[in-house]
């Protein structure tokens, strides 16, 4: 035995342990990465869209922001999860508004508005934006999102996009 | 460049000392039924790392617990194979710890110097039934818990003490929330902890004494 180009025995043992090992290793491997990312995954992109019935437009002073409330529903895993967005109704003449986002754009606090400051407050790390939801202070990078919406016979509706 | 790194590392950590001392021993009569102990050391591996991936969706609680293992094996990428892999190699863990006692007896291999193997050895058996015992609760499905309800109430038959080790288990007078608490903590960090340490003891008493002869027809 033990010639050149000819394969020991214990090479052999070796090459079949070595190979039968990573097929073994990978076929637990990548199901298992996949177990892992599985949520992260589905749950990205489902690019749902809904529009959110607001009410009637004479609800909405003029000129003054107003606060509205929706809550989702969304089955992850096993549990049903309730979350809640809120927005501001900025209604600037009979027809036209703007509709703010509440969620501050530095890192996703909710931002409240301060009626005798007439500005928005981040509570966590002191943002600042005014009625139109522009950046006065601290670290948010942009101005407050706004939300497409429409208004038919004469009710506001907003288009909410998940994720 | 590979060997030269190999060898600046071997020069401060001695794996090459370690091999020879640890793996590189003479098997006297090398059968496969001396390789029933390793084997049973493999599916301990692979049950702590299936049960570390089970735990990333399992909920211990009455509430979920049976939920969180029904997403697991229908909502997750791969749970199915996950937890499957998981419940045959635990069964097959006790049937392999069962041979590999089986045939340290039918050799003999338990006379001096190896009585304290030996006797790790009942207790890893203990300890790995242990494990199958409070896993098997997990679930909270019908069969689980009147499985439970069984074994607990068993072990409630030991004269005098009885009762207070049947609500020792239960943790009160009725299956609740407690019991599957802590079974839990038993199955997932209590008796595997027991278990990798009693391993510890029975490997290095195997590496200490050897692997013993078999006995011959004078014997
Ligand atoms: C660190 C090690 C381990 C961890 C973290 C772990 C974790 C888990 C978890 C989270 C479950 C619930 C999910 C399910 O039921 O499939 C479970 C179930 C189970 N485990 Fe383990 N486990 C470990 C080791 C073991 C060992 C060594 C055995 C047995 C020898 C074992 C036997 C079982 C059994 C019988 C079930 C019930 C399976 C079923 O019927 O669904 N586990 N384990
Ligand atoms: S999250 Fe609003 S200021 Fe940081």
């Amino acid at each position: 035995m033990g010639k050149s180009h000819e394969v020991s025995r214990r090479d052999f043992v070796k090459i079949v342990t070595g190979v039968a090992g990573t097929v073994i290793g990978a076929g637990i491997t990548l199901p298992a990465v996949g177990y892992v990312l599985d949520p992260a995954i589905k749950s990205g992109g489902s690019g749902k869209e809904n529009w959110i019935a607001l009410g009637p437009l004479e609800k909405y002073p003029i000129g003054e922001p107003t606060p509205f409330n929706f809550t989702r529903t969304e089955i992850n895993g096993w549990e049903k999860t309730f979350s809640t967005n809120g927005l501001f109704v900025l209604r600037k003449s009979d027809t036209e508004v703007e509709v703010l986002s509440n969620v501050c754009t530095h890192l996703g606090c909710r931002v409240a508005w301060h009626e005798d400051k007439g500005e928005f407050i981040c509570p966590c790390h002191d943002g600042v934006f005014d009625k139109d939801g522009n950046v006065i202070s601290g670290p948010p990078p942009r101005p407050l999102d706004n939300y497409e919406y429409k208004i038919e016979d004469g009710n506001l509706f907003v288009l909410f996009k998940e994720g | 460049m590979a060997s030269k790194i190999y060898q600046w590392l071997d020069e401060r950590l001695g794996f090459d000392d370690l091999y020879k001392g640890l793996l590189d021993r003479p098997e006297p009569r090398g059968t496969w039924w001396n390789t029933l102990g390793s084997a049973t050391l493999f599916l301990f591996t692979i049950q702590v790392l299936t049960g570390i991936f089970l735990l990333v969706y399992y909920t211990p609680s009455p509430d979920h617990a049976y939920d969180s293992i029904q997403y697991i094996m229908n909502g997750v990428a791969f749970g199915w194979l996950i937890r499957g892999i998981h419940h045959w190699s635990a069964t097959l863990m006790v049937l392999l710890v069962f041979l590999h006692m089986l045939r340290v007896f039918f050799t003999a291999s338990y006379k001096f110097p190896r009585e304290l193997t030996w006797m790790i050895g009942v207790l890893l058996l203990l300890t790995t039934l242990g494990m199958g015992l409070t896993g098997y609760l997990l679930p909270w499905n019908q069969r689980s818990y009147f499985a439970t309800t069984v074994a607990t109430e068993i072990a409630g038959l030991v004269p005098w003490a009885g009762p207070f080790i049947t609500r020792t288990m239960r943790g009160g007078n009725d299956l609740s929330a407690l019991t599957l608490s802590r079974f839990f903590a038993a199955h997932v960090w209590l008796l595997p902890l027991t278990l990798a340490a009693l391993i510890g003891v029975h490997l290095y008493l195997i590496i200490r004494h050897g692997e013993s002869e078999y006995p011959t027809e004078e014997d």
